[in-house]
């Protein structure tokens, strides 16, 4: 049905009282977009951590011009753990490219995959603070410091948060037999998009240390 | 019968079938604690929030006594300077966040959203119920900090550095703070899952027919508060967590080098001006967070109680989104003498003037529409319309302190007590008032009691409007605020202890009276006079539910269809005055409205 | 009815309140009367709105009473009317922010020729820096903080060694002199405010703040802190005393200059740099 195709300017400018706007209406079926109810949940939670970031960054970006600023060193590490995330990205793709073609065998399999990446992910990450702290630049020296401590552990949080998420996912095509193809497509698929995300996010924040 | 196309409901206006729902997997309490503790039914959420709310807001309320008291009554309750600083800043985190936002998004909002909208629950009732747990977890962490060594934080509810994490100011080299912005972090975490469903459920849950337009103002005043809450609320945990970081790890994000009692502390090269950005960025769209679910709820009160549509229904629409939108301009007008660069002064006190004009279309529409009504004073009535008068009158005295200039002499003086306490904490709270008074029917089945609910009027509102009227005045004398000795300076042309003492027993009397409504609220929902079925003859989809109260499900076997907005009050030619939104057209075949 | 007549009260009465209450400010004392004038206007055009929104409510109340015979209006919007209000009401924001803005414009705008003097907050209370015979308030920076030297001056700096140092509550102002104040905080935020002057700004830690007026009265007047600033906030007073010039000169010379402060102390070797440098200019 084509009623829900009508632009948001155009729906809030009805005369809903209007006789001929009433007809219209009554076919309306309730829905402001056509999509699921997951993905749009996922999407209202990337905007919240994006905003949140973009915050982080305001701050950054006005700390950043004072002279007390200090560029902290990027361990040969981070690289390496920023790979690891292209490279959960790229399964992610493979993931979603059996499930659409009903080989939840594999789509599980490589699902475990993630999981190892991204504990290795994050024990990368421990072990570049590691490497940091034991080179002296503490949490509380130069600002840079702070921030990248910052914005390195929300960012773990976040994989952490889509750890239990993946632990529902994996769960969901647990086993073959009682797969429920639709639930395991969705949730496989927010899934892959939250990975996304993540690397986006990883890339900006990396991004942004490195050349400032 | 399947209506797929306009001409088959113009032919025939006859009923359109119930769109058919996808199974739902609607949740089953399977024991008493899933029933009433780990519930996710948004209705007992609903009232879990508010009842947790009302709590917390009464160690507000008895704070703002013991304030009361110290001002006027010096001695008579000895406290310290830090313990009065402890009640200004307890009192009033609590009171804007921890009572007013948790009351009208946690508790209105998971109560009226799905039955406004026509769902049988939020979309995601699991994440629902942690909300209101985690919410129930912040509240506790804020508790806590009361029993910690040092006490709560003293910092002022704005929390600004370099005095909220350092030893001058009570809870600031102790736990105090710490817990306070942890219990902050954590609000904002349950808030934003909380947020989620009020959101996703509006957009995408709504039932058959019921397209943005014909909903209820209510429900967009909570959407818009809570897509503001969604920008507004990062900042606060951002800046949260900054500080957190500056006072436990001795980062300098916000501390510039200082010398506190002549010790020099190794913070360096931070500003304490950021935080004012940031706090601020969350604070003023804070403010209305709290007021848009009071603008959409009064106006719903208005309507019903006048019997009339409320006028302007688009422009209230476009006054609430366009007010949201700009209450993310207008942060610095907090910080006019923050010390910022000047020149900000001028943009800021242009946005600010401007949010003054929607705002002020929605009290005309207010006011219009009582306007050729049928008005019914029944008690949402008064409050409503006591509401009108102490919101325009903090609406009026807001352009006094977003002009910049007049702001000069009256920042952080007893004017802007009076006026926010007039515009974000008594007209919203009369709104609440007022919408327990209307809703209770449908959440008990019962009235409240008619008597007890009238003197329960007079006294708040008289009392609160006697509490912050004359207050102004005090601040036009330069009477400065968070000030734990108001004494008689010089500078004053008239003694100021009376008026003091004045306010101070107005606003006893009007906490005391809350009490009276409790009581009112313990005894009816037992004894009062039952309500039966839409009592007050209301159009919007809550009031038709098939049981009431309602049960799990909102709607029993069929979700209702909507065929018109949820303002049909008094339709030319129709036989009632009002007719539901979810009468079908041939149901009324002779109202006007209905015919083309 | 009741309610008609309790609307009207309360309107006219808070009308009643603000024309015969006594509680008013106190008699301006410097050159600030546009803020006053600002004030007065906005209370002009928001008490008329508020009169109106008022009284009107009141007689909707009293004329549309419920009556079970009767029937409301069925007006679901009035373009024309919401547009003409909506008109008016921008005339009337128009009408209160552009002498606002004007106001704002003289505040920020130091005159030239404003004497410069300092303000240092710290927990809780004021000292006062004048620039002494050179004119210049020599620089700072708070990690000389120490005993000595209490309002952090850079010892190298020649412009600092005459500077008069008032370590006290009170600050001695000469009548009709423009005044520039520089604010400085040391802890946390304060704000230096005197209320018949009007004027007020916070004092930041790590940065430099500012205002200016003219004092055009002579007199004591009491100076608040009005950023909250930990447990001795209200207790952090002063005076300001606005002098004719004899009383204003007799004042400064008993104040001592960062030089002499030293000197008495017996610490004079700590400005030695800069007193080198000065005999150099
Ligand atoms: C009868 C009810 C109330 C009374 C008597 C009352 C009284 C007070 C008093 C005496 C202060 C301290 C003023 C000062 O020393 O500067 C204060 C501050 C405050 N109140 Fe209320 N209040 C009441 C209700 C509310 C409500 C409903 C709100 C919700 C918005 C609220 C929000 C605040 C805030 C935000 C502050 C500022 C705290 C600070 O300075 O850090 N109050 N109130
Ligand atoms: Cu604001
Ligand atoms: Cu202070």
């Amino acid at each position: 049905m084509s009623k829900n195709k009508e632009s948001i300017i155009n729906q809030l400018t009805q005369k809903p009282w209007e006789p001929a706007q009433v007809k219209v209406d009554n076919l309306h079926e309730g829905k402001t977009f056509n999509l699921h109810v997951g993905k749009l949940g996922l999407r209202y939670l990337m905007v919240v951590s994006t905003i949140m970031f973009c915050l982080f960054i305001v701050t950054y970006a006005d700390r950043m011009v004072y002279d007390d600023w200090v560029r902290m060193p990027e361990p040969f590490l981070l690289w390496i753990n920023t790979l690891i995330l292209v490279i959960s990205s790229f399964v992610f793709i493979r993931i979603q490219l059996a499930s659409k073609k009903n080989n939840f065998e594999k789509a599980r399999r490589e699902l475990f995959f993630i999981g190892f990446l991204a504990v290795l992910f994050l024990i990368g990450q421990l072990l570049v603070w590691q490497d940091l702290v034991q080179a002296g630049y503490y949490v509380s020296g130069s600002p840079a410091n702070g921030y990248f401590y910052v914005f390195t552990t929300l960012h773990g949080f976040h994989l952490l948060g889509g750890l239990i998420y993946w632990a529902m996912t994996i769960n969901k095509v647990w086993k073959l037999e009682n797969i429920v193809i639709r639930k395991a497509k969705h949730t496989i698929e927010l899934c892959a998009i939250y990975w996304h995300f993540l690397l986006a996010v990883w890339i900006v924040l990396f991004g942004l240390m490195l050349f400032s | 019968m399947a209506a797929d196309s306009y001409d088959d409901v113009a032919k025939n206006k006859d009923s359109i079938p119930s769109l058919e729902v996808p199974p739902q997997d609607l949740y089953h309490a399977k024991s008493w604690w899933t029933k009433y503790i780990f519930c996710q039914d948004a209705k007992v959420i609903g009232i879990q929030y508010a009842l947790t709310a009302v709590a917390i807001g009464m160690v507000g309320l008895v704070s703002s006594w013991l304030m009361r008291m110290q001002i006027a009554f010096p001695g008579v309750i000895p406290m310290e300077a830090g313990a009065y600083y402890q009640l200004v800043t307890m009192h009033g985190m609590i009171m804007v966040v921890y009572l007013l936002t948790a009351l009208f998004l946690g508790g209105f909002g998971n109560f009226l959203i799905p039955l406004m909208v026509g769902a049988r629950d939020m979309v995601f009732p699991y994440v629902n119920m942690v909300s209101f747990w985690v919410f129930f977890l912040a509240v506790i962490i804020l508790a806590a900090s009361y029993f910690v060594p040092g006490g709560p934080t003293g910092a002022g509810w704005t929390l600004y550095p370099p005095q909220a994490i350092t030893s001058g100011t009570p809870g600031g080299d102790g736990l105090g703070i710490v817990l306070m912005l942890v219990s902050l972090a954590v609000f904002v975490i349950g808030f934003t899952m909380g947020g989620l469903n009020y959101v996703i459920t509006i957009l995408q849950a709504r039932t058959r027919g019921m397209t943005l337009m014909r909903l209820p103002l209510t429900v967009w005043g909570i959407f818009t508060a809570t897509v503001l809450a969604l920008f507004a609320f990062p900042a606060l945990f951002v800046a949260g967590i900054m500080m957190t970081l500056d006072n436990m790890l001795g980062t300098s994000f916000f501390m510039p080098a200082i010398v506190e009692f002549g010790e020099r502390l190794t913070y360096d090269g931070g500003s304490p001006i950021l935080f004012q950005h940031l706090f601020w960025f969350f604070g003023h769209p804070e403010v209305y967070i709290v007021a848009l679910p009071a603008f959409g709820i009064v106006s719903d009160l208005i309507s019903v109680h006048a019997r009339k549509n409320i006028f302007g229904y688009r422009m209230m629409v476009w006054a609430i989104v366009v007010i949201g939108a700009l209450s993310f301009i207008v942060w610095a007008h907090h910080m006019y003498v923050a010390g910022m660069n000047p020149w900000f002064g001028f943009f800021f006190a242009t946005t600010t003037l401007i949010i003054a004009v929607p705002t002020a279309i929605k009290v005309y529409n207010w006011v219009l529409t009582l306007w050729r009504g049928n008005i019914k004073l029944t008690i949402p009535m008064l409050f409503a319309i006591a509401f009108i008068i102490t919101f325009v009158n903090g609406g009026l005295t807001g352009l006094f302190l977003g002009n910049v200039a007049v702001d000069v002499p009256l920042s952080d003086t007893y004017f802007v007590v009076a006026h926010f306490h007039m515009v974000m904490g008594i007209a919203p709270v009369l709104v609440i008032l007022g919408s327990i008074y209307h809703w209770f029917p449908l959440i008990t089945g019962r009235f409240l009691n008619e008597r007890l609910g009238r003197i329960h009027f007079w006294v708040t509102f008289i009392g609160s409007y006697s509490i912050y009227f004359p207050m102004h005045y005090l601040g036009f004398m330069g009477v400065t605020r968070r000030y734990f000795e108001v004494f008689e300076g010089d500078n004053f042309t008239y003694s100021i202890i009376g008026i003091n003492q004045f306010i101070t027993v107005a606003a006893l009397i009007t906490g005391a009276v809350q009490f009276l409504f409790f009581y009112n609220i313990i005894v009816s929902s037992k004894f009062g006079k039952k309500a039966g079925k839409n009592p007050w003859k209301a159009c919007s989809l809550e009031w038709q539910t098939p049981d009431v109260p309602p049960t799990h499900g909102n709607f029993g076997k069929e979700l209702p269809v909507v065929y018109r907005w949820a303002y049909d009050y008094s339709v030319p030619g129709a036989d009632k005055d009002y007719i539901t939104q979810d009468t079908p057209p041939s149901a009324v075949a002779n109202a006007k409205a209905e015919q083309t | 009815m009741i309610v008609a007549v309790l609307v009207v009260l309360v309107t006219l009465g808070s009308v009643a309140f603000h024309m015969w209450s006594p509680w008013w400010w106190s008699e301006i004392a410097s050159n600030w009367v546009g803020m006053d004038d600002t004030i007065i206007l906005t209370f002009w055009i928001t008490g008329a709105v508020f009169v109106a929104i008022g009284l009107f409510m009141a007689y909707c109340i009293w004329k549309y009473k419920y009556n079970k015979d009767k029937r409301a209006d069925y007006e679901p919007e009035n373009s024309k009317l919401e547009w003409a209000l909506t008109i008016i009401t921008t005339i009337g924001v128009i009408a209160l922010l552009a002498p606002g803005l004007i106001v704002w414009k003289n505040f920020v705008t130091v005159p030239k020729g404003a004497y410069e003097i300092e303000v240092v907050g710290q927990q809780w209370y004021w000292m006062y820096r004048l620039p002494g015979k050179d004119g210049v308030l020599g620089t700072t920076d708070i990690k000389n903080i120490n005993d000595d030297n209490p309002f952090g001056l850079n010892t190298d700096d020649p412009h600092s060694v005459d500077d008069i140092l008032i370590d006290a509550d009170d600050l001695h102002i000469l009548k009709d002199q423009t005044l520039k104040l520089n604010l400085r905080a040391l802890d946390v935020l304060h704000d230096f405010y005197v209320p018949q002057f009007r004027a007020k700004m916070d004092m930041v830690p790590g940065m430099i703040t500012y205002y200016w007026f003219t004092p055009i009265k002579t007199g004591t007047f009491e100076i608040l802190c009005a950023e909250y600033c930990g447990t001795g906030h209200y207790s952090m007073l002063g005076y300001v005393i606005v002098d004719e010039e004899e009383d204003y000169n007799e004042w400064l010379s008993e104040q001592m200059t960062f030089e002499e402060t030293l000197a008495s102390n017996g610490k004079s070797d700590l400005i030695k740099i800069a007193l080198n440098k000065k005999n150099d200019l």
